[in-house]
């Protein structure tokens, strides 16, 4: 508590400095033990341990190959719906202090969306191929 | 804060002109949009500093900047779907080799 | 030099080497993820800049979502995904010279600008930021329009984008 009120009395007003600290605290946890076992492990490497580890099978062909266009859709569709939720939460914000046509402006504002997710989810989009 | 307006617009104006780089000289057409987005970019952070910096209890600049979000994603999408409809007709991303239309 | 300043003087240096990387860099997946760097360093901006609100959505959306998009078509568009040859193009040093003179003439102009090096206007105490906007995107004098079309732009990105993308029978 005591170091907490030095931190944001003395060294910068803002609480921005907290997130900086995670960051760093965040960087140096992983960075750390991964520069430890670099530093201090034997290496003695043979084919076997050189080896790509997939579920204890032996890998197959390259691992450069050309992968599904179905994800491209996923990642697509959370795209346009990840933006949405943008727009959506300075509305849900300020919906308590406004009028109530407020809140049908952003009933209207997803309506419009929901008929994108109606046009993918018909064509079959969705499905997990 | 003590930081002066002109840094923000000068970094930006130079995250631009990286960006106006990319699009000119790269050959690969997902290359390019890489430097659309740079360039939407330095937009941001110039619309966010001048909220910033001129009047931060009218929200212009921000609500500009959220524009710019969506406009950046749906260029994205979009964008790129061309890309990768146009990779499986012709089996290319090279802009150059995309000529049908050309006269 | 105060703290603001350093930290804005290192993620400055931050997001210009990872540009310049990301219209350099040959291999696109690469270049992608130098963009991620970039993007996390303008977030770090928009944190200087008290948008708290536009660290979020930068991370959310731009990192989160538009670099893994651009990661995936990369992906999709190599059959094997080893960017060969220059990915520049011949006259890519009149590019150079186009953005040398581009940047040149926009800090020529910012610098001839009266009032550029203003300092930051006082936050309202009390200003809820984000109520604020909240209540400025929907308020019909104000970006009510905007905020619906921006909804139908969406729209027509995602039947656009997914009507090119499937692949048909």
């Amino acid at each position: 508590m005591g170091q907490q009120i030095f931190l944001s009395g003395v060294l910068m007003q803002t609480a921005w400095l907290y997130i900086s600290l995670f960051l760093i605290i965040g960087i140096i946890v992983p960075v750390v033990p991964l520069l430890l076992s670099w530093l201090l492990a034997p290496k003695k490497p043979n084919p076997v341990k050189q080896s790509t580890y997939e579920c204890g099978i032996e890998t197959v062909g390259d691992s450069w190959v050309q992968f599904k266009a179905q994800y491209y859709i996923f990642a697509l569709v959370f795209l346009i719906f990840d933006v949405e939720t943008v727009f959506l939460f300075p509305w849900a914000l300020a919906m308590d202090k406004l009028p109530l046509f407020v809140v049908l402006e952003g009933i209207l504002f997803i309506l419009i969306l929901v008929a994108g997710l109606v046009y993918v989810w018909r064509k079959g989009m969705l499905e997990w191929v | 804060m003590s930081i002066p307006l002109s840094w923000f617009l000068i970094l930006s104006a130079a995250l631009f002109s990286i960006g106006f780089f990319g699009v000119l000289a790269r050959k690969n057409a997902i290359a390019i949009l890489l430097g659309i987005e740079l360039m939407l970019n330095a937009v941001n952070i110039n619309l966010v500093a001048f909220w910033r910096y001129l009047d931060p209890a009218k929200m212009a600049g921000q609500v500009f900047a959220i524009i710019v979000f969506a406009v950046a994603a749906a260029e994205v999408a979009v964008g790129l779907a061309l890309i990768v409809s146009v990779y499986r007709r012709r089996q290319t991303v090279v802009a150059d080799e995309v000529d049908l239309m050309k006269w | 030099m105060t703290p603001d300043q350093i930290i804005f003087i290192l993620t400055a240096a931050l997001i210009i080497s990872s540009a310049l990387m990301v219209v350099t860099t040959r291999n696109l997946i690469h270049a992608a993820l130098w963009l991620v760097a970039a993007l996390f360093g303008v977030a770090i901006l928009y944190a200087v800049l008290n948008a708290g609100f536009f660290v979020v959505v930068q991370v959310v959306v731009y990192i989160g979502a538009i670099a893994i998009l651009f990661i995936f078509a990369v992906m999709l568009t190599r059959r094997e995904m080893r960017d060969r040859g220059p990915q520049l193009r011949k006259n890519w040093w009149l590019a150079a010279l186009l953005g040398m003179l581009a940047f040149s003439g926009l800090a020529f102009l910012l610098i001839n600008q009266a009032d550029i090096n203003r300092s930051a206007a006082v936050i309202p105490a009390g200003l809820d930021t984000l109520g604020a906007l909240g209540a400025a995107l929907v308020s019909p004098d104000l970006y009510l329009l905007p905020f619906e079309v921006a909804s139908i732009l969406l729209l027509a990105a995602l039947i656009g984008a997914v009507y090119l993308a499937a692949t048909r029978k």
